[in-house]
């Protein structure tokens, strides 16, 4: 039932929205793997992040994708859960208490072994100047566990300009989603980190 | 001979229609011969934008032949565009947001008060009442560094993308001109038709005899020669257009004369913008073209300036 509500959500209001609205520009979609499971990793600064990047996938696929998102902010009231369960089919993490009892991992490697994709936002909050901040760690543990997970760098732009943090009218800046080549990041945290966070950056000047 | 009484056996809106198409056609032969006379240069620029303007004039003539509303809604649209693509090249504020919300929203109201045919709120309601309100809503988010540029921007994006470009529509609800069989509906066809042919001759006059240039700090390839070269064939082909209007010869010409040079201003005070922005096109929505506004920009000078002139001397 959700997913076939999901299905008409994006089909009715969604997808009219990005083209007609938003004006959304995609550059580099054929980098995007043909077969799940893989991670798109991006940088983020709006709500619009995780709805264009969705946007982006076949409505038959809208299932096998699980936006990633902090247990702290999306499960706070009933309201806000199951629409975001419902439109966005979110994986939420508790990113606070990670006891021994109840490991965050756990959630990421039972969706991977569905063959399920996921959207990470490293930096764990949306950026409120444009600028990208710095990366939490929490991507590198899965990478650590499936080395063989295709990592998609994205480059998302004006997002935060149409709907910023705080804002709930979307402004139709045109917004561009710009995909790079898939990476399979090597060497201790600090450089995986680094060499996704590079992908992202470069992204931003290309076309 | 059959051909010619058919023709003249044509609507004036039809006659327009078959003249632009026969134009087109006559131009992609061209095109057609150029490539296989000469196939070793690079023709992908000229195919492209020519393949736009049969998209263009396809679209264009369609609408215009639906009804008034769609064409109304049509005009709203391209305004719509117009102006977010304009926003989207400027360096906003983050206390902007709220401005450049209600900003978007005169689109609507703006099309409104053209299809309700309310002209004296049409013509108040943006250089008026947004002027008036726009500035306090910027108050109203205590941003002050930045607050001047902020509202001037947005005003002028006002002006130039909803209200100059609303007056296209506004022709539409005009009624016929009294005494004469030209209506607003004509008339628009003529205004749209002679300003984007300018544009071509401004460009193909400058390529091929192109040599001082008129503003070279704003628009680098504009000349002396595609101006003056374009004004002088405008001016001439209007003639070939005045069964669209009640125009008598002299008029003709002269108000063909103020599109032209109005639509070469629309065209460099845009280009001014791109320059002070960085940015070379407005967008890709057109191929060859670059965006909507690098294609609408010469009629946000020719629509208010033709509508106000003909309104003067035509509705009395």
């Amino acid at each position: 039932m959700r997913d076939l509500i999901r299905i008409l959500f994006f089909l009715l209001i969604v997808r009219p929205f990005m083209v007609l609205f938003i004006g959304l520009r995609v550059y580099g979609k054929n980098n995007i793997p043909k077969r799940h499971p893989f991670v798109v990793v991006a940088n983020h600064s709006s709500h619009l992040d995780t709805v264009s990047l969705l946007y982006l996938f076949p409505l038959r696929e809208l299932k096998n994708i699980r936006p990633v998102a902090a247990a702290d902010y999306f499960e706070k009231n009933w309201t806000v859960s199951s629409l975001s369960h419902t439109f966005f089919n979110i994986l939420s993490i508790n990113r606070r208490c990670a006891s021994k009892h109840e490991n965050p991992l756990a959630h990421l490697e039972k969706t991977i072994a569905l063959k399920q994709s996921l959207i990470f936002f490293p930096e764990g909050t949306r950026s409120l100047t444009g600028e990208m901040s710095s990366f939490h760690s929490g991507i590198t543990h899965l990478i650590e566990k499936h080395p063989e997970l295709p990592i998609v760098p994205v480059y998302l732009c004006n997002m935060g300009r149409s709907l910023p943090k705080g804002e709930f009218v979307p402004i139709p800046f045109f917004c561009e989603i710009k995909i790079g080549e898939t990476l399979f990041p090597k060497g201790d945290r600090k450089e995986q980190l680094e060499m996704i966070r590079n992908a992202i950056l470069a992204l931003k000047g290309t076309k | 001979m059959s051909l010619l009484e058919w023709f003249e056996g044509l609507s004036a809106a039809r006659k327009a229609a078959t003249l632009i198409v026969g134009l087109l056609g006559f131009a992609s032969l061209i095109v057609f011969f150029l490539k296989l006379f000469n196939p070793q240069k690079n023709w992908d620029e000229l195919t492209n934008r020519l393949k736009s303007w049969w998209v263009m004039v396809g679209v264009f003539f369609i609408v215009l032949a639906l009804n008034r509303m769609i064409s109304i809604i049509f005009f709203a649209f391209l305004s719509f565009w117009a102006l977010k693509e304009y926003v989207t090249i400027l360096d906003t504020r983050r206390a902007d947001h709220r401005a450049l919300f209600w900003s978007f929203l005169t689109i609507p109201i703006q099309y409104y008060w053209i299809g309700t045919q309310w002209y004296g709120m049409f013509i108040i309601f943006i250089p008026v009442y947004m002027f008036l309100f726009l500035p306090m809503r910027l108050v109203i988010a205590k941003e002050t560094a930045g607050f001047l540029a902020s509202s001037s921007k947005i005003h002028w994006g006002l002006m130039a993308f909803v209200f100059g470009l609303s007056h296209l529509a506004y022709l539409l609800v005009m009624p016929a001109v009294p005494g004469s069989s030209a209506t607003g509906h004509t008339l628009l066809l003529f205004l749209v038709i002679l300003t984007e042919m300018n544009d071509i001759f401004q460009f193909l006059w400058g390529k091929t005899l192109g040599k001082r240039k008129i503003l070279p700090t704003v628009s680098p390839k504009k000349t002396w020669e595609g101006f003056i070269g374009g004004v002088v064939t405008t001016t001439i082909v209007s003639l070939f257009l005045r069964f669209l209007t009640p125009f008598d010869v002299p008029a003709t010409m002269l108000i063909a004369f103020v599109i032209a040079v109005s639509g070469f201003c629309g065209d460099v005070v845009m280009s001014a913008i791109k320059r002070d922005a960085g940015v070379k096109d407005f967008g890709d929505l057109i191929p060859g073209h670059g965006g909507m506004l690098d294609r609408v920009d010469s009629l946000c000078y020719t629509a208010p300036l033709f509508f106000h002139i003909v309104r003067y001397f035509y509705y009395g």
